[in-house]
């Protein structure tokens, strides 16, 4: 599905990742956790073709594809979706526009005609449902003025209406009530197929609770330090990051 | 962004084209360059006029004589050779016009590429159409359709020839020939334009429409629209104009008049599109426009929509009058200014009669090097009770080598108004763009989204056919421009 390789990313000519290495296959659940500043949300920006970083070295190939040399919205229509750890607002523009224009870009890639505005309608309403999100939210302009917990919980309604193969999430968890971190998750693992995979990038043990991963990643200084199963984030959890830094000679 | 990744994609900017550039082939009739009494003589004479419009052209030319171009707007506009300019061009046609068939083969290939069929059958439902090219107009659509209700909709022109008595009492009345530089030159040279009477009670059945066409080299168009509302009346009008991509700067200085009665309403929206020059700058209509509507009667109403998106230079402000008791007058502007083009624009609310009410909204969009000025008067009279106005001047800004300006003007004369003005500028964020573009949106598609979200309370307002040509428009003007 992914394969990172050797990867180093740099901006304003600082290193940030310092050759990053993934391989994450069909229907697995990866998380990646680690320090504040460690790189995660560079890695996730750079797989999604965000242009403000600069790829000096490395390859990253999903599905057998090539991504670096991909636009963003074509690595978009592939199948790669980011949940932002801070999503943007776009203030006029209604949130059934945007998504019915994201849904039909997507369509138009697989060859499909566009959806009429009932069935478009009525995908709206059966994603609504799934992920709980409150109609006056998908009424407004897409994120403006929303809670921070709003936000995130409109990140999973538009993963949940374009149905990714490979669905990055950064930080989903932060900022969501309890129940809502529940209902979040839950629609998470409702989407969950054999064929689709996941990362979660994450700071707590408790969204491994519901999103249970099958690899456990910790992402120290620009390089993934460690990798194990689920029981790694407990650990992670009980002694905090110190002796990752000590083992790392920092 | 990285500085030069950023001038990169600004250098990107222009990459639509001009797509209303074609020039159409016919045979011209003109008078050869240069400006003086002779000229003007000769403009009337070929057009038959009766002699008080002799009158008010030369009385106008005299004037214009002692006048400077105004310095004031914040344009770079280099100087003008009024001798360098064909003041009238009129495509040569046989004799009048009773048919669409009698109009040239190569006009009316014209009008179909511009998408406005003159066909009456084909035309949109409910719009009659006026075209003008060049200086004179072409034809006029279901003349017989609004006769019935007694409306004239025809080329002033035809309005000299067949109505003198309501083009002498109204003609100049909201725009004095000695207004300002540009509506004096256009009060002696002007050539044809529009001219609208809704009688008193009716509603005018269909929504009218004048198209605007520079063709002939060398030709400046100076056209002149004037409409007038009687008592318990309804219009709703549009303008669309495009010119040929030409590499010398062409002049258009246009003057619109409204007259609204009591009770009367008037609904007067834009699409300006004229050539705005190319990337580097090069050539472009320069647009001077002088646009007043008199809200004359009490409760009567006066509403400008209008989406700009042409010209090199656009010079336009847009006024309402309002005199007559509980009149009130809207204004809803969305202008677009790309690569080199500029734009001084806003509007003048004048507020006379008691209880008037006015509303500015204004929509800027900057991209490339251009520069968008909004420039507004809000003027309420000593004896002027209960007046209020509400004016909102946002500005977006694509890219950071544009500018945007705001000047707005107050002149309170009466305590009793209540004025309120409200300015916001905000900048199309990379952050934004690549939101939607990892959402499967093209940046081309994002910037449509967004600026169209941004101008929707403006296009909202304009008649619904042509919102979505409005929509479209503001698209490709700011193709390719990301900051
Ligand atoms: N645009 C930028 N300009 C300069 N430095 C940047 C930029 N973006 C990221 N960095 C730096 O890169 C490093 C990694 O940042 P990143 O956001 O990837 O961390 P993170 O692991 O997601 O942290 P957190 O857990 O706090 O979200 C940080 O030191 C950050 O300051
Ligand atoms: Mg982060």
């Amino acid at each position: 599905m992914l394969s990172i390789k050797n990867l180093h990313v740099s901006i304003d000519g600082k290193e940030i990742l310092k050759g990053i290495n993934l391989e994450v296959k069909p229907g697995e659940v990866h998380a990646i956790m680690g320090p504040n500043g460690a790189g995660k949300s560079t890695l996730a920006s750079v797989l999604a073709g965000r242009d403000l970083y600069e790829v000096t070295e490395g390859e990253i190939v999903f599905q057998g594809k090539d991504v670096l040399d991909m636009a963003p919205e074509d690595r978009a229509k592939e199948g790669i979706f980011l949940g932002f750890q801070y999503p943007i607002e776009i203030p006029g523009v209604s949130t059934v526009n945007f998504m019915k224009t994201a849904v039909n870009e997507h369509r138009k890639h697989k060859g499909l005609a566009p959806l009429t505005a009932s069935d478009f309608l009525k995908l709206m309403r059966d994603k609504k449902n799934l992920v709980e999100i409150d109609s006056k939210l998908t009424n407004r302009s897409v994120n403006e003025g929303f809670s921070g917990g709003e936000k995130k919980k409109n990140e999973i309604f538009q993963m949940a209406m374009l149905e990714p193969k490979l669905a990055v999430l950064d930080e989903t968890d932060s900022g969501l009530d309890i129940d809502a971190l529940r209902v979040v998750a839950n629609g998470v693992n409702k989407l969950k197929t054999a064929e689709n995979s996941t990362i979660v990038i994450t700071h707590y043990q408790r969204l491994l609770d519901y999103i249970v991963p099958d690899v456990v990643h910790v992402l120290f200084d620009g390089r993934i330090v460690k990798t194990a199963g689920k029981e790694l984030a407990l650990e992670l959890e009980e002694k905090g990051y110190d002796w990752i830094k000590e083992e790392n000679g920092k | 962004m990285a500085k030069e990744e950023q001038d990169k994609i600004l250098d990107e900017v222009t990459q639509s084209d001009y797509k209303y550039g074609f020039v159409t082939d016919i045979e011209n009739d003109d008078i050869g360059k240069g400006l003086s009494e002779d000229v003007i003589r000769m403009i009337s004479a070929k057009k038959n006029e009766p002699e008080f419009m002799l009158e008010f052209r030369l009385k106008a030319y005299r004037h214009w004589l002692t006048m400077k171009m105004p310095e004031w707007a914040y344009l770079k506009i280099p100087p003008i050779d009024y001798q360098d300019i064909i003041f009238y061009s009129a495509p040569k046609q046989k004799a009048k016009l009773e048919s669409m068939d009698d109009v040239d083969p190569e006009i009316r290939a014209t009008f179909d590429k511009l998408g406005i069929p003159l066909d009456e059958q084909k035309l949109l439902a409910n719009v009659a159409v006026d075209v003008v090219m060049d200086s004179s107009s072409v034809k006029t659509t279901f003349k017989q359709a609004l006769a019935e209700k007694g409306v004239i909709f025809c080329s002033f022109s035809d309005a000299v020839q067949e109505h003198p008595d309501l083009i002498q009492e109204y003609m100049g009345t909201v725009v004095p020939v000695q207004d300002n530089f540009f509506a004096a030159l256009n009060s002696a040279v002007f050539s044809d334009g529009s001219f609208v009477y809704i009688p008193k009670g009716v509603r005018c059945p269909m929504e009218l429409s004048t198209y605007f066409r520079i063709n002939a080299e060398n030709t400046g168009q100076f056209e002149r629209t004037l409409i007038v509302c009687e008592d318990d009346s309804y219009v709703s009008y549009l303008e669309g104009c495009t010119a040929p991509m030409r590499d010398e700067n062409q002049l258009h200085a246009a003057i619109v008049e409204i007259i609204v009665k009591d009770n009367a309403e008037v609904k007067y929206s834009t699409v300006q599109n004229w050539y705005p020059g190319n990337k580097e700058g090069k050539g472009g209509i320069y647009n001077f426009v002088t646009k007043r509507g008199i809200c004359q009667g009490v409760n009567s109403k006066l509403m400008w929509a209008q989406v700009e998106t042409g010209s090199a230079v656009t010079w336009k402000y847009p006024s309402t009058i309002l005199k007559g008791d509980g009149s009130s007058s809207e204004f809803y502007s969305v202008a677009v200014t790309n690569n080199h083009q500029q734009a001084d624009t806003g509007s003048k609310m004048i507020h006379i009669g008691n209880n008037t009410k006015s509303t500015i909204i204004s929509k800027g969009i900057s991209a490339g090097k251009s520069s968008n000025s909004y420039r507004g008067l809000v003027k309420v009279t000593k004896n002027c009770e209960g007046a209020r106005n509400f004016s909102q001047c946002d500005s977006l800004l694509l890219g950071d080598k544009c500018g945007a300006h705001t000047f707005p003007y107050l002149e309170i004369g009466n305590k009793s108004a209540k004025v309120e003005h409200e300015a916001t500028t905000s900048k199309i964020g990379e952050d934004q763009i690549f939101y939607c573009n990892q959402r499967g949106i093209s940046t081309e598609d994002a910037i449509g989204l967004i600026v169209n979200g941004y101008a929707k309370e403006v296009i909202n307002k304009m008649p619904m056919e042509f919102a979505v040509e409005a929509q479209k428009l503001l698209a490709i003007s700011l193709e390719g421009s990301v900051g």
